[in-house]
């Protein structure tokens, strides 16, 4: 196998936490890497250099916004009967920041997961979602502000996603 | 430290924890906080926020990965369309065509109700409107629709009986579903209220009902032994909830 898919095979395993922080659904979450494997294995030959781990962050996330897209006008689910236990297909556990993660705008949740969960950089996170480090460090703000009061139980008056 | 330092802005702060802050600042931070217990309160809660995401979502990380994301297996295949699919199956039944979506083998995840359920609310808001051609087959050719019917999905179905429910069948149509085909079928109430059932194969097992709204359309999936239905009618959930009882008892023992 060539460099570069050796390189891309080592972040698998952080793209797929990623994903599945982002989606909140392990099925989504796994599809979303496979196309973003595939796009970067399909490209390899116009990466010229340049911080792999960024590039295939930066196609996840443009990714999974289209999916987003193109899901808009999908139902929404929801449980026939809330005491339904084992219908709502989220892992019980850990669920509070799962439902957190759930409740902030996309490029919030974004910023919040590249900085806190996969250690990106300010400057890397401006890179991946084409915006000044200013917005990100106000996204990542914002974003730790909603989650806090979430866990807190005080849920603030969250921005709906338009 | 010979001179105050300078107010630590909220900046700052998010900064110090995620090693953006430059070395020569850390020092009147760490100060800053020493002497301010609600900016060190809120530093120590993005901390444990950090650790909840870790302790949730690291463990993902250490899964073994997933024979389809093998590079190996990339590499080798072609691509998979996974969102051309995605998109094609909006389009399923005007093109004509059948993507697999659930080719890669999902088992009941919520991309499935979610898939089944949005092309049979597409089907449904599509034919309740027509007055003059709102199926295929009349309900009065009833034998004749189920039959070909059953032929085209590739199992036996029965347009159930909900005359119970005050409701009438209209008749029925073949679509495309989101893997095979589909068979639709039309009923209505004495007052104009129609309801919709659509059932095809589906990669799903057996589920529990799953209640999905749009607009002012409501809808019940199941699915029971590879099959999956999808009633949509009205918004009232008490009423569609009966009705799909009906169909249940009715489709239980054809399933499959």
């Amino acid at each position: 196998m060539s460099a570069f898919r050796d390189s891309v095979e080592s972040l698998i395993p952080s793209l797929r936490r990623y994903a599945r922080a982002l989606t909140r659904d392990a099925d989504i979450a796994d599809d979303l890497v496979q196309d973003t494997l595939v796009r970067a294995l399909r490209s390899e030959k116009l990466f010229i250099g340049g911080d792999l781990r960024s590039w295939l962050y930066t196609i996840l996330t443009n990714l999974n916004r289209n999916r987003r897209r193109s899901l808009a006008r999908r139902p929404h689910m929801t449980e026939l009967f809330d005491n339904n236990p084992d219908a709502s297909g989220t892992e019980a556990e850990g669920r509070d920041i799962a439902r957190a993660l759930a409740a902030l705008v996309e490029d919030q949740r974004s910023v919040l997961l590249l900085v806190m969960l996969e250690g990106l950089s300010y400057r890397e996170v401006a890179e991946i979602q084409s915006v000044p480090i200013g917005t990100v460090m106000s996204r990542l703000a914002r974003a730790r502000a909603h989650v806090k009061a979430y866990l807190e139980g005080t849920r603030p008056a969250l921005r709906s996603v338009k | 430290m010979t001179h105050p330092p300078m107010p630590v802005t909220e900046d700052e702060l998010h900064a110090y924890i995620d090693n953006e802050l430059p070395a020569e600042r850390r020092g009147d931070v760490e100060a800053w906080l020493a002497g301010h217990p609600d900016d060190a309160a809120r530093v120590q809660s993005w901390r444990a926020m950090a650790e909840l995401l870790h302790a949730r979502y690291d463990s993902v990380a250490d899964e073994a990965v997933p024979k389809r994301l093998e590079i190996e297996q990339l590499v080798r295949q072609p691509r998979p369309w996974i969102y051309g699919a995605m998109a094609a199956s909006l389009l399923a039944f005007v093109a004509g065509g059948s993507v697999g979506w659930l080719a890669h083998g999902a088992a009941a995840s919520p991309s499935t109700f979610q898939h089944f359920t949005g092309d049979a609310l597409d089907a449904h808001r599509l034919y309740v409107v027509e007055v003059r051609h709102p199926v295929e087959v009349a309900g009065s050719e009833r034998a004749h629709l189920q039959a070909w019917l059953s032929k085209r999905v590739g199992y036996e179905i029965k347009a159930p009986e909900l005359d119970g429910t005050g409701l009438k069948l209209v008749g029925g149509r073949l679509l495309p579903g989101p893997e095979a085909p589909a068979a639709f079928f039309m009923y209505e109430s004495g007052n104009g209220e129609r309801y919709t059932l659509y059932t095809s194969r589906a990669a799903t097992g057996t589920t529990q009902m799953r209640y999905a709204s749009q607009d002012k359309d409501g809808a019940l999936f199941w699915a029971d032994k590879g099959v999956g239905y999808v009633l949509s009618g009205p918004t009232d959930k008490d009423r569609l909830n009966q009705v799909a009882r009906q169909v249940y008892d009715q489709t239980e023992k054809v399933g499959g």
